[in-house]
């Protein structure tokens, strides 16, 4: 063919005019941040809110009724608690965000930690290595669920319920009929397990505020230099502050002695988790919110027809989030092994993905398509873990939690339907 | 004055399984002016406009662009090419904010990073360029837009690339009185400055307001492409509900079968 290249610079049919400069005083831009914040909340663009309010609301309903709900040792056990299934939910986070599902997201974890438990222990792999072919296995098992659906077309919901049935018989073949295959090696088991030096704590906090702060600074005076409206400062402050002062108590807590028998064993730190999952947090975050791939992501799940017509590749694009998620998927196995310190048959099982798939929802990430970020598996999956934790506090039977998880997610999946109904009435 | 066509299109044929929809089409597009495409419902209007924009693969006939003749198979192809449309059903995503709608596909990139500054500008330019002041910020999500707002993001998409060519399908079909002649004064505009425009409309009163050009679809065949200044209002209603007024258009309109 002929085509001929397409210039860079854009023509403008007409002469072009200027930016417009846009020197607003600070308070009144922060106000009209506000006020754009709250029309888009009114417009049916919650994005985190339930979440927050709902972990604020259950934190404190649990703390007054049981006061160890708020101990160092209940807030540790919390984010390790959670850690695994916030994994399988930023996976599923980008199949949501096509307005798909990965109904086997949970088994998948299954099968990886039985690859890793496999080659850890049964075959003396190094734990890279162990680690590597279980981040592997969820690879071409998300490759194949991804062209079943963008390729074959098959509906997600029908290809991956085959595959929740498939992989949970290949964790019984795996694992030889139901046996327990235990996990020895120190680093793996060290990821759920164990926690950081209280110094490096600090130290990892300090690096993390700073990079942010540099980054959003940065962009802010990019903006301005290029007569474009930044972000108001005061905005730019709240967010840094905040976060640093959320970090601080958090590292603060997590720092403290929480072992009922120091003499025996000391226990502070924060816990080896949470590193881990701030890095998949801000990878995710970096893909979805700044590069062209994650914008087709967004755009594939708005209107698949119109992101065709932009010359984006649909099929490649939903294969790629089945490969991430089913990737991710194993990385939550890989953390619910070492959490159990072994890998048997109900690795991945039970109500491991009914949780995931409540935490990107209940985070705010919608069943829809087009509309959730990589944090809503954050603070959807502290939500779930809250409920979990706290109902146990109570001395709640499992029935009871499974119970309330549900309802929990169904009330979140009601907000997604009504708010995404007061968005399109408009 | 007659200036080359930069496309024309000759003896295209588009089947949809057994359906023919276009027969032997043949459609000349000239720079600086405004074509008008009219046609009654399911005449094929839209379906030939995703053939030109690499929509639907077409099955026979040829695709002469700026002189060369050229295969166009894939949306990026045709805009490579030059040619843009804005379809009927506008092809946004509700989802994502005016710029990132404009450069969908196309998106600049420092490195592996959006470089979201720099088409900022641009969009803002390219409107400001339109006279569009109708919306209020560029990072406002399409969904919270009105039609005509809409309407005025997908042509400055257009016209955001070096376009040539730029195809409007029914662009005020859905719009109010003040909106639409906002609409075709921009329609006129871009012609003005040199853009070869086709512009889909239902409308006689729009169509004899700004084109240059009329050319009628009959049942998927073209009837006839015409001079506006040589035509009158009732000769192409005639041309679209018999498929030929006078001397013009097909041989045997009753002849043709659907
Ligand atoms: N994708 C398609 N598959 C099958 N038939 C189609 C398709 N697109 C259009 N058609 C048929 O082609 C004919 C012309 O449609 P269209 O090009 O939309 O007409 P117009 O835009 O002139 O109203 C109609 O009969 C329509 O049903
Ligand atoms: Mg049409």
């Amino acid at each position: 063919m002929t085509a001929a290249v397409v210039p860079e610079k854009p023509e403008l049919p007409h002469g072009p005019g200027t930016p417009k400069k846009n020197g607003a005083a600070g308070a009144a831009s922060l106000r009209s941040a506000a006020r754009n914040y709250v029309d888009r909340v009114r417009g049916g663009e919650l994005g985190a809110l339930p979440a927050v309010l709902g972990l604020i609301v259950l934190c404190v309903f649990f703390a007054v009724l049981r006061p160890v709900f708020l101990s160092e040792l209940n807030f540790a056990n919390l984010l390790t608690q959670g850690a695994g299934s916030i994994a399988i939910a930023m996976g599923l986070v980008f199949v949501l965000l096509l307005g798909e599902i990965d109904l086997s997201a949970g088994y998948a974890s299954g099968v990886c930690a039985a690859v890793l438990a496999i080659l850890l222990t049964d075959h003396g792999w190094p734990w890279y290595g162990a680690a590597g072919a279980a981040i592997l296995t969820g690879t071409v098992i998300g490759l194949v669920l991804g062209l079943l659906v963008a390729k074959v077309g098959i509906p997600s919901f029908v290809v991956t319920l085959a595959a929740f049935l498939g992989f949970q018989g290949i964790v019984l073949m795996l694992l030889k009929e139901g046996t327990n295959i235990s996990i020895r090696d120190d680093t793996i088991l060290a990821v759920a397990n164990n926690n950081l030096p209280p110094a490096l704590g600090w130290v990892l906090l300090a690096v993390s505020v700073g990079a942010y702060a540099a980054i959003q600074l940065r962009r802010s005076r990019n903006r301005r230099r290029r007569g474009l409206a930044p972000a108001p400062t005061a905005l730019l402050a709240v967010r840094i502050g905040g976060l640093a002062a959320l970090g601080a108590i958090a590292v603060h807590l997590l720092n403290q002695e929480r072992s009922r028998n120091v003499i025996v064993d000391s226990l502070k730190g924060v816990p080896i988790v949470v590193p881990v999952i701030g890095v998949l947090l801000v990878a995710g975050t970096f893909l979805l919110q700044r590069t062209s791939f994650g914008l087709h992501i967004y755009a594939v799940g708005g209107n698949a027809e119109a992101a065709r017509r932009a010359g984006i590749n649909v099929a490649a694009i939903r294969t790629s989030a089945f490969v991430i998620c089913s990737s991710l998927a194993a990385v939550g196995g890989i953390i619910a092994a070492s959490r159990g310190n072994s890998v048997d048959p109900n690795t991945g099982g039970s109500n491991v993905l009914l949780l995931a798939v409540g935490a990107a929802v209940i985070g705010g990430t919608s069943l829809f398509g087009g509309r959730g970020r990589i944090v809503d598996a954050v603070l959807g999956g502290m939500v779930v873990a809250v409920i979990q934790n706290g109902m146990g506090l109570m001395g709640y039977s499992s029935g009871v939690k499974y119970a309330v998880t549900g309802s929990v997610l169904l009330v979140a999946a009601g907000v997604d339907a009504l708010s995404r109904r007061r968005a399109v009435r408009r | 004055m007659t200036t080359t066509p930069i496309l024309r299109l000759r003896g295209i044929d588009k089947s949809f399984g057994a359906v023919q929809v276009l027969h032997d089409v043949s459609f000349d597009v000239r720079p600086g002016e405004v074509t008008a495409l009219v046609g009654d419902n399911g005449a094929g209007k839209s379906t030939l406009v995703k053939c030109i924009g690499g929509i639907h693969p077409i099955d026979g006939g040829e695709y002469w662009f700026d002189g060369e003749r050229v295969q166009v198979h894939s949306p990026r192809e045709a805009a490579a090419l030059g040619v843009e449309i804005v379809y009927q059903d506008l092809a946004l995503c509700d989802n994502l904010d005016i710029v990132q709608n404009m450069f969908l596909g196309r998106e600049k990139r420092r490195g592996l990073v959006l470089d979201d500054t720099t088409m900022e500008e641009m969009a803002a330019r390219t409107l400001e360029g339109l006279s569009v002041r109708t919306v209020t910020s560029i990072r406002q999500q399409v969904s919270s837009l009105s039609g005509g707002q809409r309407q005025t993001v997908a042509i400055a998409k257009a016209v955001l690339w070096n376009s040539k060519v730029v195809v409007l399908d029914e662009p005020t079909a859905a719009l109010g009185v003040a909106q639409t002649a906002q609409v075709l004064e921009l329609v006129r505009r871009l012609a003005d400055n040199g853009l070869a425009v086709v512009l889909i409309s239902h409308n006689m009163n729009d169509v004899f307001a700004v084109s240059d050009r009329i050319a009628a679809l009959y049942l998927g065949r073209m009837a006839a492409q015409v001079s506006t200044s040589d035509v009158t209002y009732s000769q192409v209603v005639e041309l679209i509900t018999s498929g030929r007024s006078g001397d013009l258009g097909l041989a045997h309109s009753n002849g043709v079968t659907a």
